[in-house]
This record gives structure tokens, sequence and C-alpha cells, in this order.
């Protein structure tokens, strides 16, 4: 499979999930874990570009696919995306530990939705639970990255 | 000002959202093995043997440990030591941990948990604090008050009764809170290792490292100097990671003995075991007021459901009644309580500390009370808001209050005056208050030290390193740091690096909890930047041939305030200065003031400035299926000073989140196996899927406001803002809903089905309410009296029933 653009070729145990590979197979550790049954959204990336819960995929699902975890997010100049500058200017994230699965949910929407309105934004992270910020603040820098984007 | 006040990226935020943050489970460290803790699964038993042999014959274990290994207990508080790492001859609930296993890896050590044998000679379990009170045998505990009973206080704070005599009306009434849990999204994690010199060194998801220090110090009997604790940055703690727990000691001493990394990475249900989160309580108000609205006397009741141990129960205990008088006129007080064990998980801190539960009951009341007496609630309060620079009843000294225009500012922005009894049926608004410490005034463990200290060290790159033992739990603790040193030296926020919660490194910070952390390491850093800043000035006042007091610090420069042009740059101001004194560095520390409570039991409640909050919450609640919709929050909190405006408004945003799930659905309650099945008290549901919290899809707009009242005692005036914010949101929507419908739910959370059953019961004539009926007939002691300042009082008890009961029990002997 291909993880962040670059080709990766492991020989993993079978029943291991996307998931435990990511982090214990290949130190990507910004993906995180919290509740071990698709419920959490913590561990979500993108799979082929749409987001996927990494606990609940099998590893040999992703052979051949593409990958893309917090790790890849910024571009490769290593500027970072503009979700991710405005999650930290406006409080979009506090402990950080929901942040990466977020992200990586809300850059699909925006890759879809260049303008999505604020109930299309609940409706996308709505997978996401974040136990710190009360998503009002997520919302908006959703918003503020979306509009950046389609200045640019 | 150069940086305070100015809404900023906070230091840590590039890090957050690169996913470079490194939690505790993110650590691995070469040759790591790891461990999985075998639970009990019946509720109370004692252990009669455990045999471990097969485990470990098991291909892959290394080390199987059980409570024959710790001999020694643990415990928060240093009256509750009642915690064994792995219990050693007693489990009292479904997940006490009985024995470890520590494997090549995680699955291993998983299969190598089911070959443990442990024989249990099954006891009675008691479910709730009323079972536990009715059969006090077997004791849960050999230690507490008597039976089952924990903690039980009794305080008189003025003459009550002449209270209630010269009142024109008075209410009775009982209200329930039920528990619920922090639930973080980070499982706590723990990795121990063996230094290369024979030290332990323990990462840990904690809230505490200074108290984690002590404890592993006491339990694993290794001097403290020989330990080296590290908070990791919390994913989320909420309360919920300020205890020590069973799994850092465990992996820390396997790491002692197999002399290499042991990690440990909790399930979510092992998470749910953990808990130490709200307290169930039932309370009763009993307040007498006069007709214009004035509070003549308030008697609270309350009892409690502590869980299998002490855990900070004892501080819990107290301050289910010690802020009922910090925000209205109380002019006499009197609050008994009383808290059980029960064998279920054990209860302990959660944003708010046990006064969100008696908030609910207060403010549910008062809207109550307002509705009797025909007055607007908004105004009944503003009526009674206490006044600044004031001590109350039971002696909490209030400096700063901007209750009265939090108040001002909710009602004004969500046109409460238009709106309030008057949306049609089923649309409603409800109003509550509520205040909270900016930390604690004392410590955990009695001692006269300073509660926070930080360290800079400045050097000729002009690079700044701040040291504090502070514990960044996601609040921006970092971030609070920083900015007041970069303020106070005039450079810029990234030129500052943190380094936090290490005990090797960073000097003593009691940790992130009671809203501590601004407040205190604030005062602190400035003490601590300001003598830098001297330091930097005499030398460049010198080399400017400039009086230092004419120096300003601001962007990166030092500079004659009389001549702009005439100055330096920061780093050659800090080169002149390590020239003229040597290698630079300077501390500060901060201690708060002494409280005037003097009475025993005083410790709990007071704090160096209270936050204030009001907010409004409009419901929509269908009247056929007591289904609840919240549209809109409007919230205004008295922060004095809001150090970084976008952390500030985020911190006020959770807490509203929060509040919301505990008002409408979160709720840790347990059920009974059938007896078929072992009659096991068990978590009714120790899962995210099942534990309801709110989603994006349920949150409210929420329009924020921060009044700003510098106070003389925070740090450029600021104040708490993490907890005292969700305080307010249950007994909003409580009220907002009976707006709406005309039921008044008494008990928390506040769910469709007791809102349907409400209803019901009113269309058949009955009240029109769902909660409690009754107070159960609880035998608290004689109250301890302490007259008021009002009275003449100085802060003392003028009985001590204690002492006296204590020389009964000697005479009788």
């Amino acid at each position: 499979m291909t993880v962040n653009g670059e080709p990766i070729a492991a020989a993993v145990a079978p029943y291991k999930t996307l998931l435990e590979i990511l982090r214990e197979d290949l130190d990507l550790t910004g993906t995180k874990h919290g509740c071990e049954l698709g419920e959490c959204g913590a561990c979500a990336v993108l799979l082929d570009g749409t987001p996927v819960l990494s606990c609940l995929v099998v590893g040999h699902e992703c052979d051949g696919r593409e990958v893309v975890t917090i790790e890849g997010m910024a571009g490769r100049d290593g500027a970072l995306h503009p979700l991710q500058e405005s999650f930290a200017d406006l409080g979009g994230s506090q402990c950080g530990y929901c942040t990466p699965g977020i992200l990586l949910t809300a850059k699909r929407l925006l890759d879809v939705n260049p303008a999505p309105t604020r109930d299309q934004i609940a409706d996308a992270l709505s997978g996401n639970l974040c136990r710190c910020t009360g998503y009002n603040q997520i919302f908006e820098a959703v918003e503020a990255a979306a509009a950046k984007m389609r200045d640019r | 000002m150069n940086t305070i006040g100015k809404p900023r990226r906070r230091v840590d935020g590039r890090a957050k959202v690169t996913g470079q943050t490194r939690f505790a489970d993110d650590l691995n460290l070469p040759r790591t093995v790891h461990c999985k803790l075998l639970r009990s699964k019946v509720p109370h038993a004692t252990i009669r043997a455990i045999d471990t042999s097969r485990a470990e014959a098991h291909p892959g274990v290394l080390l199987v440990l059980t409570g024959a290994h710790f001999p020694i207990t643990f415990g928060i508080l240093p009256v509750s030591q009642d915690e064994d790492p792995l219990c050693r001859d007693r489990v009292r609930f479904v997940g006490d941990p009985v024995a470890a296993v520590i494997a090549a890896d995680e699955a291993t050590a998983t299969d190598a948990l089911d070959l443990i044998d442990v024989d249990y000679e099954i006891l009675p379990g008691r479910a709730t604090p009323l079972e536990a009170y009715e059969n006090p045998q077997p004791r849960i505990h050999e230690y507490g008050e008597e039976g089952n009973v924990h903690k039980r206080v009794s305080f008189r704070f003025g003459d009550t009764d002449r209270g209630f005599e010269s009142a024109d009306r008075i209410f009775e009434d009982v209200f329930f809170f039920q528990g619920n849990t922090h639930l973080p999204i980070e499982q706590h994690a723990t990795v121990a290792s063996p230094d290369p010199d024979g030290k332990l060194v323990v990462w840990s998801s904690t809230q505490v490292p200074h108290y984690l220090h002590r404890s592993l110090a006491r339990a694993l009997e290794i001097p403290a100097a020989h330990i080296r604790v590290i908070a990791t940055p919390n994913g989320g703690g909420f309360g919920g990671k300020t205890d020590p727990f069973s799994h850092e000691i465990v992996v820390a001493r396997a790491a002692m003995i197999l002399g290499r990394p042991v990690k440990i990475g909790l399930t979510r249900e092992e998470v749910f075991y953990c808990h130490r989160g709200r307290h169930p309580v039932l309370m009763k108000f009993k307040t007498g007021v006069k007709a214009d609205g004035s509070i003549t006397a308030m008697h609270l009741k309350t009892f409690i459901d502590g869980g299998a141990y002490g855990s900070y129960g004892v501080a819990s205990t107290f301050y289910t009644g010690a802020l009922q008088t910090v925000t209205y006129r109380i002019p006499r007080y009197r609050f008994e309580a009383c808290r059980m064990f029960t064998n279920k998980p054990p209860c302990g801190p959660k944003r708010g500390h046990g006064t969100p539960q008696p908030r609910f009951g207060q403010e549910v009341q008062l809207d109550k009370i307002a509705e009797a007496l025909t007055l607007d609630p908004a105004e009944l309060r503003l009526r009674i808001v206490e006044t600044p620079d004031t001590t109350t009843a039971n002696y909490m000294h209030v400096t700063t209050i901007g209750l009265a225009d939090c108040i001002k500012s909710v009602v004004r922005r969500s046109d409460w005056a238009g709106r309030y009894r008057k949306l049609p049926h089923g649309k409603g608004l409800g109003l509550a208050c509520s205040s909270y410490l900016s930390g604690a005034g004392l410590p955990i463990y009695w001692n006269k030290l300073p509660h926070s200290g930080v360290q800079l060290k400045l050097d000729r790159s002009g690079g700044v390193t701040a040291f504090c033992g502070a514990t960044e739990v996601g609040q921006g603790s970092d971030d609070v740091l920083v900015n007041i040193v970069s303020e106070i030296l005039g450079i810029d926020p990234f030129d500052v690096r943190a380094v936090t919660g290490d005990t090797d490194l960073t000097p003593v910070d009691l940790g992130s909890y009671s809203s501590r952390v601004t407040l205190m390491m604030g005062n602190a850093a400035i003490q601590a930047a300001e003598r830098a800043r001297d330091l930097l000035a005499q030398a460049a006042g010198k080399k400017l041939d400039v009086p230092k007091d004419r120096l300003v610090f601001a962007d990166r420069r030092v500079f004659d305030t009389e001549d702009p042009n005439k100055g330096m740059t920061f780093q050659e101001a800090v080169i002149a200065a390590e020239e003229m004194h040597g290698t630079l560095g300077t501390t500060g520390s901060y201690t708060p003031p002494r409280s005037p409570a003097r009475y025993k039991g005083g410790g709990v409640g007071p704090s160096p400035a209270y936050s204030y909050t009001a907010c409004v919450v409009e419901v929509e609640v269908d009247p056929v299926t007591g289904w609840i919709n919240v549209p809109k929050v409007w919230i205004a909190h008295d922060i004095g000073r809001a150090l970084n405006p976008v952390l500030a408004r985020g911190q006020v945003e959770g807490s509203v989140y929060m509040g919301l799930g505990e008002a409408l659905m979160e709720e840790q309650v347990f059920r009974r196996l059938p007896p078929r099945l072992s009659h096991a008290i068990v978590h009714k549901f120790p899962s995210i899927l099942e534990y309801k919290s709110p989603t994006s899809l349920d949150m409210p707009e929420i329009d924020t406001e921060l009044i700003e009242h510098p106070d003389p005692r925070g740090p450029f005036g600021a104040k708490e803002v993490g907890q005292g914010p969700l305080l307010p949101i249950m007994p909003a929507v409580a009220n907002a809903v009976y707006d709406a419908v005309g039921v008044r739910i008494d008990e928390v959370p506040i769910t469709p089905e007791k809102i349907v059953k409400a209803l019901d019961d009113k269309a058949k004539g009955k009240p029109g309410r769902y909660g409690p009926d009754s107070f159960p007939d609880i035998a608290y002691p004689e109250p301890m009296i302490v007259p008021t300042p009002w009275e003449g009082g100085d802060g003392n008890a003028t009985n001590d029933p204690e002492r006296k009961r204590a020389a009964k029990m000697a005479e009788k002997s």
C-alpha cells in the first residue's frame, strides 16, 4: 500500500487492523485510538481519499490502496494544510487527541464540498467525538479554512 | 500589553494539528514489554487464594504479579490510603485489579489472564448508599466513621433557627444528581522504565505528576529522589487523571523487576472502572426567604454515593456544601453531608468537583422560589448577589464578583425580558448561575510549601526556557506560562520554550486540578519573569547609561521609554546580564493567602479568587415524546482577565458542551446481574457506544461573553475558566424545561422518559414533577458551631464535637 505518498511493503499479521499497522509497525502514532469499536472517530484516516475508522479495517484490505494519515496532511514543503492552520489558530484543537481524525475527516469534506454550511460540517464530523471544545470552534475553523482555500 | 489579552495560536498548537503531540501510549522504547491487569468480576469478596502457576508457565509471559508483591496501600488523600495496587485480600467492585501479567506482547498477556485462578469468598454487595447505610455489616472498609459510612460532616454557621423563624416563606426541595464520568478520548496509559543508573522513570497520562511521584515513592519504597515522573500531555483529563492509579504503580514495579520498559494502555472498559467521576448525590435544600427574595437561612443535606474507595471523597464531601454561600448572600447556613462506600467504581473529582450537584439543586430551587414570589428569576438573583470583598457565613473570602454583570449580559443577549414565560408551549428559556475556585487554597497534604514554582533559564542565545511542574491536559497551561513570561520580557511567545510536568527537571506545581494553574503558576511565572527582567535591566541600564526604571521591554528590545531609539536587542540585554551576573536563572513561587476559615473542615472551599458564570439555555421540548432539543445557549463568565481569549472561550464552550452532556444524557449507572449469574453489580454500559455523549449534531449555537474585571489576586487579573462555566448548564436546562412544558425535573440527567412521566402525572392531576420524593433519615453528627463574621465570629468553631466524642469514648474505655 501507499502511506502518505510513500510505497510501503510490509508483511503483517493477518489479524492486525490498519490502526495497529500504522501505530505499531509503521510508527505513525499520530493516528489515535479511543474506544475499540468504531464509535469515537479518533482513529479516522483517509483510505483512497475517504475517511475510514482504521480500528475497523483489517490490514490486508488496504493492499494496493492509498492511505493518508495526519503525518501526511501537511504539504511536501512542510507547509501546514489550511485546516491545520485554522485549527491551531482558532481553538479547533485543545488536548489534540481527537484532532488528527477530525482534520482528516474535514479535509475530505472540503475536497468534495468547498463551501459547506454549518449543518453540513456538523453532519460530516458527527462520527468524531471531541470532549474538549464543544465543537463550535471546530466548526469555525473548518469554515475559515474553507474560505481560505476558496480564495486561493 | 505585548501578548496578554490578545487572541493567539497556542504555543503547542502546531504539535497538536500535525499529530506530533506525544501522548503516553505513543511512546515506544526499545525492549518494551506489555502489561495487562486481571480485574475482579465480582463486586465484593474476600480472596481466599490466587494461583498464578498456569499463567507463569504460558509461553511469552515474563512476570505475574499479585497483591503479595505490594504490601503498601496508596490513595490520593493522606486520610484515605485505602487502595492496593493489586488487591491483597479483598475485592470491592467489578473492575478492581487483582493480578498483572507482563508479556512480550499485549495479546499474550491478555491470553494469560485467563490462566489465573482466583478463589473468592463472595460477600454481600451494596449497590446504593441507602443499602450500604442500612446494612453496616459487612464493612466494605475497616476504616471510616462506622459501618459503611466513609465520612460525615455537620456545620452550623450562624443561628439558622432564628433565620428560618424570620423568613416569610420556607421552601423544602429534594434533588438527585446521577453520577457520570469524564470520558476522556485518550485512555489512560503508562510506560515505566529503569534508567541506566537504576533509577525509575515513569511516563504517564496524569494530571498530577507531583502526587503520582509521592505515591510511587510510598508504595514502592523507593526514595522520591530516585523516581522521575513525566506527565505526558493528556488527551483530556477533566479530573479523571488526578488520582494515582494501580496500573501506574504496577508497571513501575514490573519495570524495576524486569530491568526493561513496561507499558500499559487501558481499554475503554477499564477506563470506566478507573472512573473517579461525578458522585451521585441526593440532596435536600431548606431555604427561608423574605417576600423580597432575600435569603434568611439555608439548610443543605447531602447523601453521597462514594463507590468502593476513598479517592478525593473526603474533599468531595465538603465540596457538596462549601460554595453555596459565595454566589448569593446567605446570612445563616447549615450543612450536613454523608459519603457512603458502595461496591462500585470509586467516585472522585470531575470538572466542578462535588459542587455541580448542589449547584443544580440550589439554582432549580431559586427558580421555584422566584415563581412562588412572583419575581423574575433574573431579578431575584440580582437582588441577592453576594457583594465584593466579603467574607461569607462559612468564611470563604470573595474578592471580586462579576456575577451581576454576567446575569445582565445573558439577559440582554437572550432577549430574556421579551421571551421568558412568553414562548409558545414546548419552547422555553432557563437561567442559572454558578461560581468556582481559582485553585484550592490548601494542598491535599498538609505543608507550608509553595503551591507552584517556576524557574527561568536565559542565556546568550537570547532563548528563554520556562520550567514548571504544571501539566498540559489540553487546557493550555503551557500557553499560559509562555504568554506571561514573554509579556514581561517583551519577547515573542515563540521565543520561549516551556518544559513542564517533569519531576526531575521542573519545580513542583501541585498539578492540573481545581482550576489552579492559571492563577498559581501564573503568579509564580510573574515573579520569576520580573526577577529576570530586573537582572537584564540592571545590565542594559548600565550599558545604555539609562536608569533601569526607565527601560521598557517590548518587541524583542530593551529601550529607554523617553528615547525609544536608545536601546538594544533582547539578546544583547541577556548577553550584558550574563557578563554582569554570571549564568542567569531566576525562580518564582506562589502560595495562596491564608483563609479566614479556621474551623476544622474549613480547608475545603477557600480559594484566592472565585470565578462567576451566568447562562440562559433555550430548549424545545416535544410534549408527546419528551424529546429535548437545545438550539442556543447564552453564557457570560467572569474570568477577571482573559490571558488568551481563544483558549478562554474554548474552555467556556467546552464546559457548556460537557454540562449539556450531563444535563441530557450522560450517566454512569449499574445493574445487578440475575442471581443465577452471580448477582453482581455491574456497570450498565462500559463502552463509548452505550455511554451517550453529545456529538457535533447535538451541539447548540453558543453565544459567549467574557466579563473582565481584573482580580487583584490573579496574574494580570485572571481567574479560572475551565470548570465554573459547566455548573449552571444543568439547572438552566431544568429551568428551561419547566418554562417550556410546565414540569419540574428535579433530577439529572433530564431525559425524555422523565419528562413524559411528569407530563402524564400532571395530566392526571398529580404534581408535574419527576424526582426523589424524600430524603432518608441520616444520623448526622452534632454540628460544629461557627459564629458568622457578623455575629462576631473569628472563623473558629465554638465547640469541637469531634474532640468531645473522642473524650467520651476514652472515658467509657
